[in-house]
Parts: C-alpha cells; sequence; structure tokens
C-alpha cells in the first residue's frame, strides 16, 4: 500500500456566522502521487475543503492530517503549509512582491530559509513552471496563466509534497486553463507531487486518477473518471455536467446503441462507433 | 490600459547611483540636507549645483528631469522669496514705495531660502529618481530595524508599502473598468457641481472598495497559506550590500560638505 | 437598429512609448435581430472592440455608424446612444453598489430620468427577464447573494435601461455549471423576444449553442465571418489560430476522416447524435 499524504476522518466544518455545517462528516484519503479531482457546484463546501487541508480552517468535528501531522497541532503548523501548498482562484490577489522571482521567494522568506538556498530553489522552481524568462518581470504585466504558473512556482520552492489548487482556472481563458493544467499534470508525472484539484470544469476533471464530487457538503460520488461520469442522470441530479462525449454516448445507449461505458474523450468516441459501424475494420 | 505606469518619480535606467545601496542614498541624502543649510555664499550654491549636476551626470538622468520636479513647487518658491523679501524689517532700506519697503538683508533672506528650498527638493528628487519605490521602503526598514526594540513596526510597515506598490496598477484597471461599466449604465462623471460630482462618485467608490476588501481577504489568506506569519525569523532574498561604490558615494559627499564648512570659514557671511 | 464599424482601428497611448495597436482596420455590421458571437485568445482586441460598439471608446480612425449616424460626429448625444446599446462587462457583479437590488438595478434607470413608478415598473422587468423572483430579491442587499445570483443582478440593471442591442463581455467566466447554464438560457430567450446581442465568448459550445453569426478575432485582425455552421467546419483554420470547435465537430471530422460517410458541417451534439444512429440504424439492415 502506498503512503497516505492527506486524510480527513469524519470532517465537519461549520462556518461561524451560519447554523448549516458547510461540510459533514467526510471522510477520505489520499496517497502519494496521486491526481484527485474535486468537483461540486458553487457553495457545495469543495473550497472549504481545500482550506482544511492546509490548515487554514480547522475542522469544528473530526481530523485532518498532512503527511501524518494533525492539522489542529499548532506546533507544526508551518510544516503543514510547507508540505501542502496552496494556489487560489484570483490570480491577482495571491502575487505579493512587484517582482516575480521575489514572489516565488516569499514562502521561503517565511520559513527562514538562508539566501545562498534560496536562490538555486526558486531558480528551479522557475523553471518547472517555464518561467525563467520572466524572473524580473513584474506580475501585474503577465497573462492570468503566467500568473497561476507564477504561484506554482511560489509552492513548489517550498518543496512541499502535496499541491491544492483551488478553482486555479476558473477566471482563466482557455489558453490559460490548459497551460496550468499541462504544469500541474507534468509537476504529477515528473516530480511526484500529489495533486488535489478543484474545478467545476469536467474536461479537466476527466484527466485525473480519481474524482470526488461534493454535493450540499457531502461526498456524493467518487471514483475513476470513467466510473464517475458514466452516472450522467445522477451527476445532473448534481446540477453539474459530465463531459460531452460521456453525455453523447449516453444518449445513444439510450437510443440503444450498445456503446461501451466510460467514453470520455472525442478519440474513444470515434473509435466505438467506428466499431459498431464498420465492424470489418 | 494602465498597464504601464510608473510609480512616483523612478527614473529606471542602469547607472553606479542607481546601484548604490538605497541605504547609503538616504543617509546620504540627509547629510546633503544638512549640508545645505551650512551655505552661506553663492559659491557655496554654486559648488552644491556643480555636485548635484555631477551626480546627475554619472546617473544617466537628464538634468532637466532634477528640475521638473521643482515644477509643481513653483508657487511656494515664489511665495517663500517675497515673503523674506517683503517682510523682512531690519537692515538698510532701499527701496520704499508705499507700505513697501525692500531692506538688503529683506534681499539676502529672499535669495537664501528660496536657493535653500530649491536644493533640499533637488537633493530628495535625485534620491527618489534613482531608487525605486521598493528599495527605498526596503532601505527604510532596515534603517529603522534598530527601532524594532522600541516594538516600532518597521518591518510592517515596509510590508504595507511593498503591498500598496504591488495592487496599485490592479485597483487602477480595476478603477478603469468600473467607471465606464457605470458610464454604460447612464452615470455621469464630468458634469454638474461639485456636490453633484461628488455624489456622482459613489457608484465607483463603492465598488472599488468592496473590490479592495475582498482582495485583501484573499491576499491575507495567501500570505498565510505560504507561512506568513510577521517579520519574526524572516530571510530576504533581495539582500541590501554596502561596496565599493558606496564607500566612494559616501567620501564624495564627505568632500563636499567639508568644502562648504571650509568656505563658510572663509567666507562669513559674504553672500554677494 | 444596426451598428456598423468602417475601418475602425484603435492604438492605445497612441504616440508614447507605450503604443500598442489594439484593433487593425475591422469592418462589419451587426443587423436586427442577430445574435453575434465574437471569438478570439485573450488580448486580439475583442474587449476593446465591444467598448466601440457603444462609445466608450473613441478609433483611433475610421467611422462607427449607429443606424448610419456617425457615434463620434459632433451632435451626437453620446449617453442617450449608450442607452440603446447596452454593454455588459466582464465580472459584471464587481460594479454592484447600491443596499438593495431593486435600488441597483434601478441606476440606470434613475439616470435617465424616470420617475419612481417607471423605475419600480422597469426593476421588475428586467428581474423576471433574469429569472430573480421580485418579492424574494428586491429588497435584499446584493452583496448577501451569491456569485451567479449578483451576476443576474448586474445584468439585469444593464437591461432595466431597456437598450435595443446588448452587449455582452463573457458574461459565463468563473461561473459552475448552473450558473453558466442559467446566463446561457435567459440570453437564448433574450434573443427569441426579437433581441440583438452581442456576446464575447470563450467557450465554442457555449457559440455553438447561441450564436446566428461568428466573428473570429487575431491580434486586432478581423480574421472570418460567417455562420457557426461555417466557421465551425473548419476546424484546421481554427485550430490554426490556436482556438478550438465543439466536441461535436471535432468527432464528426474524426468520424469523416475515419471513413464514416457523414455530412461535413456538423457542429451541434444533437444533430451528430441523429446521424450516428441512422448510420448505425442503416448498418444494421444491411447485416
Amino acid at each position: 500500500m502506498k503512503e497516505e499524504r492527506l486524510s480527513a476522518r469524519d470532517v465537519s466544518y461549520t462556518y461561524e456566522e451560519s447554523a448549516d455545517p458547510a461540510l459533514k462528516k467526510i471522510s477520505l484519503s489520499i496517497e502519494a502521487g496521486e491526481f484527485v479531482a474535486v468537483l461540486g457546484h458553487n457553495g457545495s463546501g469543495k473550497s472549504t475543503l481545500a482550506k482544511l487541508m492546509n490548515a487554514l480552517y480547522l475542522p469544528t468535528e473530526g481530523q485532518v492530517l498532512v503527511c501524518g501531522m494533525d492539522t489542529a497541532d499548532d506546533s507544526r503548523l508551518w510544516d503543514i503549509r510547507r508540505q501542502a501548498g496552496m494556489i487560489f482562484q484570483n490570480p491577482d490577489n495571491q502575487i505579493v512582491a512587484t517582482v516575480v522571482e521575489e514572489d516565488v521567494a516569499f514562502g521561503l522568506e517565511n520559513l527562514g530559509v538562508p539566501h545562498d538556498v534560496m536562490v538555486p530553489r526558486i531558480k528551479e522552481a522557475l523553471k518547472a513552471v517555464r518561467m525563467t524568462d520572466y524572473a524580473e518581470s513584474a506580475p501585474h504585466m503577465l497573462s492570468g496563466g503566467q500568473k497561476q504558473r507564477v504561484a506554482i512556482a511560489g509552492i513548489l520552492a517550498m518543496q512541499p509534497s502535496c499541491l491544492i489548487a483551488d478553482e486555479a482556472t476558473a477566471m482563466l481563458d482557455p489558453s490559460g486553463r490548459r497551460e496550468v493544467l499541462d504544469t500541474v499534470c507534468r509537476l504529477n508525472r515528473e516530480k511526484g507531487i500529489t495533486v488535489v484539484w478543484i474545478t467545476h470544469f469536467m474536461e479537466e476533471a476527466a484527466q485525473a486518477d480519481r474524482v470526488i464530487v461534493i454535493s450540499d457538503g457531502e461526498e456524493a460520488l467518487t471514483g475513476t473518471p470513467r466510473e464517475v461520469f458514466r452516472q450522467v442522470d445522477r451527476m445532473r441530479e448534481l446540477h453539474l455536467d459530465v463531459p460531452h462525449m460521456a453525455a453523447l454516448a449516453h444518449e445513444l445507449r439510450e437510443e440503444g446503441m450498445p456503446l461501451p461505458e466510460g467514453i470520455l474523450t472525442v478519440e474513444e468516441m470515434a473509435g466505438e462507433v467506428m466499431k459498431l459501424l464498420c465492424p470489418s475494420n | 490600459m494602465l498597464n504601464n505606469i510608473t510609480l512616483g518619480q523612478y527614473y529606471p535606467v542602469k547607472s553606479p547611483i542607481h546601484s548604490l545601496d538605497p541605504r547609503t542614498k538616504i543617509l546620504l541624502t540627509v547629510a546633503l540636507i544638512v549640508a545645505v543649510f551650512l551655505v552661506h555664499s553663492l559659491v557655496g550654491y554654486a559648488l552644491l549645483l556643480l555636485f548635484l549636476y555631477a551626480v546627475c551626470r554619472v546617473a544617466n538622468i537628464p538634468f532637466k528631469m532634477l528640475l521638473r520636479g521643482l515644477k509643481p513647487l513653483r508657487f511656494i518658491l515664489l511665495l517663500t522669496f517675497l515673503l523674506n523679501l517683503f517682510f523682512a524689517t531690519e537692515g538698510k532700506p532701499l527701496v520704499q514705495w508705499s507700505f513697501i519697503t525692500i531692506t538688503d538683508s529683506g534681499i539676502r533672506h529672499a535669495v537664501h531660502y528660496s536657493l535653500r528650498l530649491l536644493f533640499l527638493v533637488m537633493g530628495t528628487s535625485l534620491l527618489t529618481l534613482t531608487t525605486s519605490p521598493i528599495m527605498l521602503s526596503d532601505g527604510l526598514e532596515l534603517l529603522m530595524s534598530p527601532l524594532k526594540k522600541l516594538h516600532f513596526p518597521a518591518h510592517e510597515l515596509a510590508m504595507m508599502m511593498s503591498i500598496a506598490l504591488r495592487f496599485i496598477p490592479t485597483l487602477m484597471d480595476e478603477t478603469d473598468k468600473i467607471m465606464k461599466a457605470q458610464m454604460a449604465r447612464g452615470a455621469d462623471f464630468e458634469t454638474g457641481n461639485l456636490i453633484a460630482r461628488a455624489k456622482a462618485m459613489v457608484p465607483l467608490l463603492v465598488p472599488l472598495f468592496v473590490s479592495a476588501f475582498r482582495r485583501a481577504g484573499d491576499l491575507a489568506m495567501a500570505m498565510e497559506a505560504r507561512c506568513y506569519h510577521g517579520g519574526e525569523g524572516r530571510t530576504r532574498l533581495r539582500v541590501l550590500r554596502m561596496g565599493r561604490n558606496d564607500l566612494v558615494a559616501a567620501l564624495c559627499v564627505a568632500g563636499l560638505i567639508a568644502l562648504l564648512v571650509l568656505e563658510g570659514l572663509l567666507l562669513p557671511g559674504g553672500l554677494f | 437598429m444596426s451598428i456598423e464599424l468602417k475601418q475602425v482601428s484603435h492604438t492605445y497611448s497612441e504616440g508614447s512609448a507605450f503604443q500598442s495597436v489594439a484593433l487593425k482596420n475591422i469592418s462589419l455590421k451587426i443587423e436586427d435581430g442577430e445574435f453575434v458571437c465574437l471569438v478570439g485568445h485573450t488580448g486580439c482586441g475583442k474587449s476593446t472592440l465591444v467598448q466601440h460598439l457603444n462609445g466608450l471608446l473613441k478609433p483611433t480612425s475610421g467611422q462607427v455608424l449607429v443606424d448610419g449616424e456617425d457615434l463620434n460626429g459632433e451632435h451626437v448625444d453620446r449617453r442617450k446612444l449608450r442607452q440603446r446599446v447596452g454593454l455588459v462587462f466582464q465580472y459584471p457583479e464587481y460594479q454592484l453598489f447600491e443596499e438593495t437590488v431593486a435600488k441597483d438595478i434601478g441606476f440606470g434607470p434613475k439616470n435617465l430620468g424616470l420617475d419612481a413608478a417607471q423605475i419600480d415598473a422597469r426593476v421588475r422587468r428586467a428581474m423576471e427577464r433574469v429569472h430573480m423572483d421580485y418579492n424574494k430579491y428586491a429588497q435584499r442587499s446584493p452583496f448577501e447573494l451569491s456569485g451567479g445570483q449578483m451576476r443576474r443582478v448586474a445584468i439585469a440593471g444593464v437591461l432595466a435601461m431597456e437598450p435595443e442591442v446588448l452587449i455582452l463581455d463573457e458574461p459565463t467566466a468563473g461561473l459552475d455549471p448552473r450558473g453558466r447554464d442559467r446566463i446561457l438560457t435567459m440570453l437564448e430567450e433574450l434573443h427569441r423576444e426579437g433581441g440583438t446581442i452581442v456576446m464575447v465568448s470563450h467557450s465554442m459550445d457555449d457559440v455553438a449553442r447561441l450564436a446566428t453569426r461568428v466573428i473570429v478575432l487575431a491580434h486586432g485582425e478581423l480574421v472570418m465571418t460567417g455562420t457557426p455552421r461555417e466557421i465551425f467546419t473548419r476546424p484546421e483554420r481554427m485550430e490554426e489560430i490556436g482556438l478550438g470547435v465543439p466536441d461535436a465537430a471535432r468527432l464528426c471530422a474524426e468520424l469523416r476522416r475515419r471513413g464514416l460517410d457523414l455530412p461535413e458541417d456538423l457542429y451541434t451534439q444533437a444533430e451528430l447524435k441523429e446521424h450516428i444512429l441512422r448510420a448505425w440504424k442503416e448498418a444494421r439492415r444491411a447485416e
């Protein structure tokens, strides 16, 4: 069995100003190197879940563990936040410094990392997100996708084991979205960083190893993208889409066409349709 | 499209003066200000002017830029001159016309005080022209850090300054956008009397404040997530180091001050 | 009402060191009753273009004609014109400022100098068009609403001006699927009732669902215009510009490449479903 990186045990969370809990008895376990997508519509509690994984919030009930450390343990706070780096939705509101490389340095400065250790780490982090050429640029001159990559570099420099992205692509255009998701996928594959990817874009979730669907503060569905997206009716009940090809396959199946379940991409769809229509090929 | 605004007066070129440690520049500017008060003769002012001109040349800044900094102050300069000219009571009267009396020491004071003001402004302009706001706030933080023992929030002030600098372009963009959006709903920011115009600002200011608060909340969360916990135990990427050039600069200013003191001793009170 | 752009160019900060060309020689015409979608990369000039349509920006050269009249002519009342051409900016919820939803939506009509009864009538009508219950929401603070609801209030604020043309800059950006669908359904209804709509969008699926005409911009130039069918059946050209086509159009192209006999101009899921089913039934009969 693989090592557990993030886990929640019967976690509930209630905001101070509200009566109803935002999360109700959620339990989950995320292993080292996994890429987990968390889906849910606005107000489902998925953002709250992200903030619990970085000790920004502490559970009202239950326990959250980051690399074995209890987030309620105050003495491990900085270690927890270093291990579970987090990027947020609005690219403008998470960049602190007026120069890119200084922003990447921000976390390291806070951790008190010595200057001569800092410099190579920043270089490496910027290289990993392919922003080396922009090291001395002013953040407000960058595109949304580039800003998010700088934010990711800021996390990478701290050498975390997990990256939690809270709707990091929601405010980007399609090319920015692709460049950020590609960057994170590459880091997951090459550096083995565990990724928790919170989103409401189904095509993004389709690239994950595992999808968790949250609705009304509870886990509604979980499984591989294929397992989750074939439940078209259930997903619609939860006010979520499924990728277009999964939806089309579902409709065709309902008309009697014997397409297999779990189709997600255009290529898969084309392949399966051709198998049925021209079995000779 | 407010992407390309420059903040303050900073003149972004590369030069030995630009690359001096901001602490050196701040301290030497203070020294220069003190030196201005040592000057008692036109020869001294000529020396100062020569010095400022030389620094401009080394800093790759057109001397015009330095003079341009005086423009907003032209009325204050004129006022200083006139007040000193007309309201000096001592000295030998030179011109008397109705209630106006101009004395010789009046003229001397007028010239003196205006020139002092002129040089004070030019000296500090030189600092802000050659030092970016962020370096300036860094330098001030370090200079004031001994005061931390007295619970003076040097780090916090510098952090606030740096965040303000980071968000000014963002908020300017936002202002432009909100303004246009409200204009599209028929808002009028341009006509009407003062009260009408002040009232017309509400649809601009409320969203701007709401947005600034939202950004502040987001930013605080993001900073915390990246382990920010105040200035304690923090290291810095940008390390300020004093080098040979800083020493050279300090010696130059020391030399200037020595010359000015000497001039004061050799030409006591000899303005003209 | 028609809006026509004649060889419009726009350069920001012209003459300064930071000069940048945003639009180059654009000519196009938007006719009554159209649903025009503007697509292109960020920075291609879409947002600059829409601000020309109601006179918030003036062309550096060229003309913007509204019903044949030069928008930037000397005797044109631009405020009156802005009322006829409503513009909804990106993330419009960030421009809400009033204490109540009703007051905020009423801001535009109030600026038009209408009396209280007329304003109230317009607020009610606008709320109905964005599917917000007047009795439930009118007296609430807009800042207490969810993101999707705030956006609908902001759109209602522009609808309350009762413009003849409605322009929206990425009205679904940042919303979840449910919020997105609500906005699109609403726009569909507005168009069906005869409204002229111009929408900037990044989502080709939204474009395929709504547009009667698509305008493609790249680097400040107009590179293609046509019905969605014409545009989306040239996936190579769109990919070249770095824009995609709807998944259904890609599937159609892919199936044709693999030898299936399909018409080449399918781009909606419903059409494709029908054609695949028909082909499958024929194949079964043949066996």
